[in-house]
């Protein structure tokens, strides 16, 4: 095979699940319709037809049974890999989430791991109703004994995606929906970095702007218009949200003096707030402006008809970094 | 519209509709005068059970209840953090675990403590959890039996997917031409968290995967302080016919009957032909919990009345009139009972606290990047006490002692002031306070 064929990230997601499935026949993939509709997203499509309704399982409609089987499924050996059909239907799985699957190893001592990996596509702008297009991924970055990471390019959605499954922890993969037709080279013989560090994607000098999954192309945009404006930016690729790779962030600042982080998730008590705190401790003398971040608002996410004004784009990012600059 | 005056009673819950009569029936091989009965389709699983079993049933039951009164009597002693009682379900535990074999695999919730027994959990690794010292106590994989769920309804989706696991082990076997022991879960849960959705999921799945699972519900008729009544208007046994599998109703006092339906359940979800729901109908003749006062929320007529159907008291019945146990029998297990219970006291005054430290390595079984950062801060923040150099509690200063600000200890807040000052301070004000 070729080095390095593009790719959709859906498809790069597809292709990882497969070659995981082909190298552990102990890999199951369960969640609705991933079966034979290949997933709302298709996804998962022709692996059913490949690896048959065993391994590929359309499930009962139920989040708490589909990840609380996984649990079970993880205790008796075997590696499940959920699919959540969207963000919004993670809150009736929430409880075996935090209170089982981020727990059983610490509960059984290091007896047993649960090695359950949650694909859950999320974010907006997708022009869908209600509970389709939220970014939880705080709520679950909180509970200790969860990984939590987000591609945002198809070479990381197929890596990540088997470095998730071959993981000994529970890890979800926060899939960025609408960036799923985003083509990308995919180098199948290279693994990409370790899934929990971040990257920087674009190198710059005057400021730092943090993102992942779906704004990492939008920040790359907001760099490349301020460059018209003689601004150098460096854009950072968080990847993962749990751990976070802080020492990424803070040498990128030590280097630009500026520091924002942009997230499509509120603004409010998100993964911003954490990484501005974190930076401002370590970095506190190499800032030349309070860290700033770029979010959605404190409002439940908003009817199709208005979510681009909800979601943060290109010039709310450069508004962000007009401010930086003006201290 | 024709507007009917709104009046709560015609909105309210029909709180007082008819509950419909039970339609499984209620099987009890061994009744409340101690007399056995014969069963058509229980009573061969039990067939073999002479004197000899039945004395080591009664055995093991007052063993348990002697161990639960003893770590009720260290709670109250300070002992424990906290303790659940399973006085009166010794029946219930203990016939349901013996039907059990090696390769099964048990999903308790936190009241198990008889089957644990049965399971070869150490005292001291069951009270671990209530002394405060673990979250779990034992091996899962020593015992086959996960620790105890707190988050009631939890562990009944394990159970399914532990058990779907089992059907694709038999699956890989067969296609491997190897032979693979018949094997089962058994979940444990209460008629209170038989209202949890995860319970109703847990069910719908196990019976679309035909999982081998038996779900055994001790119906102890009380979720705390709320009744049975306010879980549900039928036995929950008959909720399985609308699973699609068998529901069956047991005594819950009668551990032969209990021995008898667990075997019977077992076998039928082993032998591939799909989960079942056993139902057995007790009493918790105790508290909830050692935080919890039944005599706020029950009548004491209904708690003499389940007394007197005591699981022990009715095998005692029968071993002394059918089988000539006479009081030596009695005597010898009281003594070991004792001895036992000593052990439990001994064990739990013996057991040293774990080290803080060692609970960073719990959580994850890779290397977490901020894991280890909060690790060396908190090392590097102890060490700071040990510093024979230290001035007035103060370390850190000379960067040989205490948490190395400019990196560790950045990323918290706490390190920002020198990490020992405080707790000097607040001893020294609260002597003035005094003063």
């Amino acid at each position: 095979m070729n080095a390095a064929p593009d790719l959709t990230i859906a498809k790069a997601v597809n292709a990882g699940l497969r070659r995981a499935m082909e190298e552990n026949p102990r890999v199951l993939l369960m969640g609705e319709d991933i079966g034979s509709l290949g997933g709302v997203y298709r996804v998962t499509e022709g692996l059913k037809k490949d690896f048959g309704g065993h391994r590929v399982m359309d499930t009962p409609l139920g989040e708490a049974g589909i990840v609380g089987t996984a649990v079970g499924l993880a205790l008796r050996g075997y590696r499940p890999v959920c699919e959540i059909q969207f963000d919004g239907f993670s809150f009736p799985a929430f409880n075996q989430i935090t209170t089982q699957l981020a727990k059983m190893r610490n509960r059984t001592n290091g007896d047993v791991s649960v090695p359950v990996t949650i694909r859950i596509p999320y974010g907006g702008v997708i022009g869908s109703v209600e509970h389709h297009s939220e970014s939880p991924e705080a709520l679950f970055a909180h509970t200790a004994g969860l990984r939590i990471i987000t591609p945002s390019n198809a070479q990381d959605a197929y890596w990540m995606t088997q470095q998730a499954i071959t993981c000994e922890d529970p890890v979800i993969i926060f899939e960025p929906k609408r960036r799923y037709w985003l083509k990308g080279a995919v180098d199948t013989q290279r693994p990409a970095a370790d899934p929990f560090t971040a990257q920087v994607v674009r190198p710059g000098e005057d400021a730092t702007v943090v993102a992942y999954g779906p704004l990492v192309p939008v920040a790359l945009a907001a760099a490349r218009a301020a460059e018209e404006d003689g601004r150098s930016v460096e854009v950072i690729d968080l990847r993962s949200l749990s751990p976070i790779d802080f020492d990424t962030v803070e040498d990128s600042v030590r280097r630009t003096g500026r520091l924002v982080v942009a997230h499509e998730a509120p603004t409010f008590g998100g993964l911003g707030g954490e990484i501005a705190a974190r930076i401002t401790e370590r970095a506190f003398y190499s800032l030349e402006a309070p860290v700033l971040r770029v979010g959605a608002f404190h409002l439940p996410y908003p009817v199709a008809a208005v979510e681009d004004q909800y979601v943060p784009d290109l010039d709310r990012i450069l508004e962000a970094l007009d401010r930086s600059f003006a201290y | 519209m024709d507007a009917a005056p709104f009046t709560p009673a015609a909105h309210a819950p029909a709180r007082h509709a008819p509950t419909p009569e039970p339609r499984t029936r209620l099987v009890r091989l061994l009744d409340r005068d101690g007399v056995r009965s014969e069963d058509p389709v229980f009573s061969p699983y039990v067939a073999e059970v002479g004197a000899e079993q039945l004395r080591d049933l009664y055995r093991s039951m007052a063993l348990a209840r002697r161990f639960d009164e003893e770590a009720t009597n260290l709670q109250r002693q300070g002992q424990l953090v906290l303790w659940a009682p399973m006085r009166g379900q010794e029946a219930a535990q203990v016939g349901s675990a013996r039907a059990l074999r090696p390769a099964d695999h048990i999903f308790p919730t936190y009241r198990e403590h008889a089957v644990a027994i049965e399971r070869g959990v150490d005292p001291a690794e069951l009270l671990m959890v209530f002394r405060g010292h673990a979250a779990g106590g034992w091996k899962p994989s020593e015992h086959g039996m996960n620790v105890y769920s707190i988050v009631l309804g939890s562990q009944v989706p394990h159970a399914v997917g532990y058990a779907m696991g089992m059907n694709l082990d038999r699956r890989a076997a067969e296609e491997e031409g190897r032979e693979v022991e018949p094997a089962a879960t058994i979940a444990y849960f209460g008629d209170g968290t038989s209202t949890q959705g995860e319970v109703h999921e847990g069910m719908v799945f196990a019976a679309s995967f035909d999982a081998p699972v038996v779900f055994f519900v001790q119906n102890n008729q009380w979720a705390i302080s709320v009744p049975f009544s306010t879980q549900s208007r039928l036995p929950l046994a008959e909720r399985a016919a609308g699973y699609g599998f068998e529901g069956i109703r047991v005594d819950g006092n009668d551990v032969l009957g209990v021995l008898a339906v667990s075997r019977y359940a077992m076998e039928q979800a082993r032998a591939g032909r799909g989960p079942v729901l056993v139902e057995a109908e007790t009493y918790r003749l105790g508290a909830h919990t050692t935080a919890d006062d039944p005599t706020k929320y029950r009548r004491r007529e209904d708690e003499s009345h389940w007394a007197e159907l005591d699981p022990l008291l009715r095998l005692e019945t029968h071993l002394r009139r059918h089988h000539g146990t006479d009081d030596a029998f009695f005597d010898e297990v009281a003594a070991a009972a004792q001895e036992f219970a000593d052990q439990t006291r001994a064990h739990v005054l013996s057991m040293a606290p774990p080290s803080f430290e060692e609970f960073f390595d719990k959580p994850y079984a890779e290397r977490h990047a901020l894991i280890e950062e909060e690790r060396a801060w908190y090392a590097a923040y102890q060490a700071g006490f040990d510093d024979d150099g230290r001035d007035d509690g103060r370390s850190g200063g000379d960067g040989t002692a205490g948490p190395d600000r400019g990196t560790q200890a950045s990323s918290l807040t706490v390190a920002a002031d020198p990490v020992t000052g405080a707790p000097d301070e607040r001893s020294a004000g609260t002597e003035e306070d005094l003063a």
